[in-house]
Order: C-alpha cells, then structure tokens, then sequence
C-alpha cells in the first residue's frame, strides 16, 4: 500500500511537471497585422547535397509515376540536390508540414501563403537569385498571396480554374453553371461531389455572388457575416445532394470512374487520370466563373538547405520545368517561355496562359482575413479561422 | 566483472529492483501519461486566428465551441451508435463461432480454425477496407452484382457501411477472448445442465453466459473503443458521414488545440466505460 502511494505520488509530480514546462514554454505567436522580420537570402552558396519539398500531388516528378515524366533527375544530377518530396493533401497539412520546420521549400496556394507569411514560416525570396522570375508573366508577380508591402514571398508557379466534373454518359444535357450542384431537386441527388475543405466555402460564394446580387458579394474570399451565413445555408441545401465529399484527389478519380460521383468540382489532373482511364468525363469551367489556384514556391524561414532550396526554385520555375509541370497536371504555365516548349503545341491555348480574359473570372484561393480583402471598410469580413469551424459543423452536423 | 555486479544486485534488493523497473516506469510516466497530459493541456489553449500558430494561454473556448456547437453532439452520438452496433454484431457473430470452435470441433480442426481466425490480422487495415469499398460500392460493386438479381442491394456508403466495415476489422479480438473463456469452461457443467433437463438455449442463458461475461466484456473493450476513436474507415466507407476521429483528424493540423478537446470526449467515455465494467466485477474475474 505504501509503495502503490509513493508511486502514484511520483506520477502526479512527474505530470505536473511536464504541465507546467508545456506552459512556460515561450508563447512567441504572431498576430494579424504585424509582419515577422525574417532576413532574405543575399547570396547564392554551394548545394547542400538535398532539399525537402512540399508539394502539391504532380508538382515534382521524377520518372516513377510516368517514366516519360521527370524534371527532378537531371535537376538533382545537375546541382547534386537530391530532391525530397512529402505530397501535401491540402493547404491545412501544406502549412502544418512547414511549421515543422523539416522542410525547406513548399508550393503553396493563396489559402496558404499568407498564413505562412504572417506565421513567420517562410522568408521573403531574392528574386536577383532566381533568374528565371524574370520571364514570369507580370499578373502573376507581386499578388496580394505572394507578396506583402512590395516584397515577393516567392515563384509563382502556375494557375487553373476549378473546374465542374460531369459524366458525360450519365448528366445529360452537360452542365453549365454551378447550379447544377446547388439543386435541391437535382436528378443526380446523391451521386454530387464537393472539395471537402473550407475553401470550399468561396465557392458557394461564388456562386451567390452571380446568382442572388442582393447580397453584395463581390470578392468570395471577403464576406461579412451575413454573406457568409448565406453561404453556408447554400452549402447546407447542397448537403444531401452530396454523396462523398472528396479531399484524397485519388479516390476522386476513383469515384468518377465508377460512377460513385458524377457531378462535381474537380481539378484538371482529375479529370486527366480519369480520361487516361477510359472514364467517359469531362471539366468545364461553368458561366458563374470559378474558383482557382495560383500557388507560389516558397521557401522555409528555417530551411537547413537553403541554397538548394534557391536551386531548385529557380529550376521549377525555368521554362523546361514550367512547361513540364503545367502539362503533367493541367494548368497554365507561369513562365511565359514554357509555351514554347510543351509537348502539345496548344497546350498555353488549351489552358489560356496568356489569355487575361479567361481568367477575369477566376478568384484564386486566398486566405480570408478580419480585414476585408474586398477593401471594405464599415464591415469585419469572418476570418479564415472561423470558416474552418464552420465547415466542421457543417460537415459533422 | 560481471559476476561481481551480479552479487551486488544480489545483495541490495531496491537496487535491483530500480534496474528492473526504471524503463517502464519511464516509459509508462512520459510515453504514455505524459502524451495524455499534454493532450490535456493542449485542449485548452487556442490558436492565432490568422496563422493558426498555437497560443499558449488557458481558456476554455474550445469546451465552450464544443459544447455549444450540435453538430457536435451529433457525431458524438452518432460515434456512440456505430460502437454499439458493432459490439453489438461482433458479439452475435463471434459467440457460436467460439462455441463451435471450443466445444465442438475436434482438436485437429479446432487448431486450424484458430489460424482462420487469425488470418485476416495478416493483411493491412486498409486493404481491407478498400477491398469493402470495391464490395458495397452502388450499382457497380460486388454484393450488388451477386445479389441484386435477389432484391438485396448494398446498403451504399454511410452508417451500415461503416458498421459492416468495422465489425469484419474487430471481429477477431471478439472472437479469442470468447473463445479462450469457453475453453475455461468445464464441459461437464453443460452435461449436468442438459441432464437435469435444461433446453439448449436454457443453458446458454443460465450457465454459458454468465461464465463468458468477463470474456465477452474483454472482447468488447476491444471492439468498442477501437471502433470509437476509427476514422479511416469513416473515410473510406463512409461517404459524407463523419466520426469523432474525423473530427480530430480534420482539425489537428489546423486547429491542434480544438482537436485536443474532441479528443477528450472518447477519453471520457472509455474511462466510463471502464468504470462501469470495474462495477460489474467483470475486470476481476479477468
């Protein structure tokens, strides 16, 4: 009995122990507004022998899923940067893996750059040390998710739409608007797919934001909270429409090609693995508009192999790289000299990477603040934070 | 050298018994208490709105969001039934098959069913369960094919799913506890049972059943908190529905602190759950 008293009294102690060192543990966390001071690299060095990637699912081949698809090899043979690569599944894990610290350089989207930015995660780039940033198309420099008070945060990488999966075979007639996933009564009731990510959200903002103008909305990134309220009520009716909400791109395609889902927003890459697997499916982006991703390759502001990391930045941004990458996972090039050398001639066509027009309609993920990112100044838009609580209730309800 | 050691520790018995248990001790203090009060501390920080960067200061919003917030209440109930179901069906499923393997099969079978039994922990979890997804997919899949000519359709991915999912998982660790109490159970008590009279079911229900309690309630400690904190299978065979570790699981790389908080809820029901089997003394007859 007495030894079963000085045990548990050990226990309590070492327990306590460990409380209190969790909570003196330094509490040293950025808040909106101020911008953590983090040095820019100044001069290129020699490789470190490896570099840690974090990245988008067919942003860093190497031969092993297509053989005919590699431009790490003779990146890696080149600079003597071997090239590890961890595939995020979203911009939440894409974030979660850089506040580890593991990593030296992420693809993130506009739902992540700016978190990371004011996270004091990623150091501002040397644009002098990429050579290839200069042959980025200019709308694509200098954004509100890649650069902060005119200093770049990163590449950009390259851009595309979300766009609306159909079966060809099974909805008939084909889809063109976004409504199609909105209808209560639709005849696909069920068999409908949605991205299953907070992110999520802006698209059905998107879709009030042309369909029911009464509410004002003008950027779907930047909602007040009864624009933001209508939304989710719009996400709620789309609710038992939903068969599977899709996060894992591969079982998206999966879905797709059983049958399981036959209308939804998807990506291009989707509907691409679809296709090379005989799925009679096609992407279209509706007359709404879309959705959209510009991501921008960024590096860690406690990378441990920056001058690789520099390396291979200003590689997967050069043209050869660039134009790989755009085709292999169906996007628009962010180096203007990419098109020149994609394996299809009409590939910058196809995905309209000149084209300012087409993408007019298109609002690339960014990441929601208090502030409103619409410029208005008599409201407080809902935060990003709180767009995530929502879509858990929404998806646990 | 070594002999001289060994005498030392021969002679002073506390030192030799620090040297014993010092790396479990360890272990149990930091690996595993240590991991749990962390969760528990965590559970009431928050986070930086914008950057999503831990804040380390106590406030219960986290208790408040989730106690606030019913779609909370809902999965928690909705985790709860699937546990229960499948406790429920592994226990119906895995009750005669020990019964036969103990009791009825001779010996040379009865080891062969112990491996068949087994078997299934050879292969990966998801496997498995993609091999699930494959058999219940709607109108493509294989329980449809086979039997929709006979009106039975798959249940389609959801709640059933989940359940069928879950019980096929854990039915082994139903299985063996049963069956090693059965095999405990002296043949000679059913004889005297049947003897004096007592129908089949008669039996099971006045002497079989309250002999096997403590293994069915062993059995059920597997089944039902493994079942409680699953989220691959919602995942994968569980269309839109969600479980409790979905919820953690979607929040813990945004929102690690809220993720901590969900994560108490299964804690506490386990640790009632344990409380409630200590009561009915079905722990000390383990």
């Amino acid at each position: 009995m007495q030894k079963k008293r000085l045990f548990s009294r050990i226990a309590v102690a070492s327990v306590a122990a460990l409380i209190l060192a969790g909570c003196s543990s330094g509490s040293d966390s950025a808040s909106e507004g101020a911008l953590p001071e983090i040095e820019m690299m100044q001069e290129l060095g020699t490789g470190e022998g490896q570099v840690n990637v974090v990245a988008w699912a067919g942003y860093v081949e190497n031969g092993s899923t297509d053989p005919a698809v590699d431009w790490v090899t003779g990146f890696e043979s080149e600079t003597g940067c071997k090239v590890n690569v961890k595939n995020g599944t979203s911009s939440d894990d894409m974030v979660a893996l850089m506040k580890t610290g593991e990593y030296d350089v992420v693809s993130a989207s506009g739902d992540a750059s700016l978190r990371l930015i004011y996270g004091g995660d990623v150091a501002p780039i040397n644009t002098d040390l990429t050579p290839n940033y200069a042959d980025v198309f200019e709308n694509l420099k200098m954004q509100q998710w890649n650069s902060v008070d005119g200093v770049a945060y990163g590449v950009p990488h390259g851009r595309g739409a979300n766009l609306l999966a159909y079966r060809t075979d099974i909805v008939k007639p084909a889809p063109t608007s976004w409504g199609s996933v909105f209808d209560a009564n639709s005849p696909y009731k069920g068999k409908i797919t949605a991205y299953d990510s907070a992110i999520y959200i802006a698209d059905a903002a998107l879709y009030l934001m042309a369909t029911q103008p009464d509410l004002g909305i003008t950027y779907p990134y930047a909602l007040d909270q009864a624009q933001f309220d209508a939304a989710i009520a719009l996400l709620e009716v789309q609710k038992p429409l939903i068969g599977e909400y899709w996060g894992d791109y591969l079982k998206h395609v999966a879905s797709l090609k059983s049958g399981g889902s036959v209308l939804g927003t998807t990506w291009q890459i989707n509907i691409n693995l679809a296709k090379g697997e005989k799925t009679p499916v096609e992407g279209i982006k509706p007359i709404e508009g879309s959705t959209g991703w510009s991501d921008t390759w960024m590096i860690s502001s406690k990378a441990k192999n920056p001058n690789c990391a520099y390396m291979w930045i200003n590689h997967i941004a050069s043209p050869e790289a660039n134009a790989g990458v755009a085709e292999w996972f169906g996007e628009a090039p962010s180096n203007e000299k990419s098109c020149a050398l994609t394996a299809d001639p009409n590939h910058c066509t196809t995905f309209h990477a000149a084209d300012d027009a087409y993408w007019e309609d298109v609002y690339y993920w960014n990441t929601a603040t208090e502030a409103c990112l619409d410029g208005r100044k008599d409201v407080k838009c809902v935060p990003y934070s709180e767009w995530v609580k929502a879509w858990s209730s929404l998806r646990n309800s | 050298m070594l002999n001289s050691l060994a005498t030392s520790m021969h002679r002073k018995p506390r030192l030799r018994l620090a040297a014993l248990l010092t790396a479990p001790v360890l272990w149990l203090v930091v690996a595993y208490i240590g991991a749990l009060a962390t969760l528990l501390v965590t559970a009431f920080f928050t986070i930086d709105s914008f950057t999503g960067n831990v804040v380390k200061k106590f406030n219960l919003e986290n208790f408040y969001d989730m106690f606030t917030d019913a779609a909370y209440k809902n999965v928690v109930l909705r985790t709860l039934g699937i546990a229960i179901g499948v406790t429920v069906i592994c226990s119906i499923l895995a009750i005669p098959m020990a019964f036969y393997m103990a009791k009825i099969a001779k010996p040379k079978s009865q080891k062969l069913l112990v491996a068949l039994v087994l078997t299934p922990l050879w292969a990966s979890y998801l496997v498995k369960i993609y091999a699930w997804r494959t058999m219940l997919e709607p109108n493509t899949g294989v329980v449809d094919w086979l039997f929709g000519s006979l009106g039975i359709h798959s249940p389609g991915f959801g709640g059933p799913a989940i359940i069928i999912g879950l019980s096929y998982l854990w039915l082994p660790y139903m299985i063996l506890p049963i069956f090693a109490g059965l095999e405990r159970l002296p043949n000679n008590l059913l004889d005297a049972s049947g003897d004096l009279g007592a129908h089949n079911f008669y039996t099971f229900r006045k002497i079989i059943l309250p002999l096997i309690f403590p293994s069915l309630v062993a059995g059920s400690m597997f089944t039902f908190s493994l079942s409680l904190g699953d989220y691959i299978t919602a995942q994968i065979l569980g269309g839109k529905l969600q479980m409790l570790g979905s919820v953690v699981y979607q929040n813990f790389s945004i929102n690690l602190p809220f993720a901590a908080t969900i994560s108490m809820i299964p804690v506490t029901i386990m640790v009632i759950y344990l409380y409630l089997v200590r009561r009915t003394g079905a722990l000390a007859s383990m």
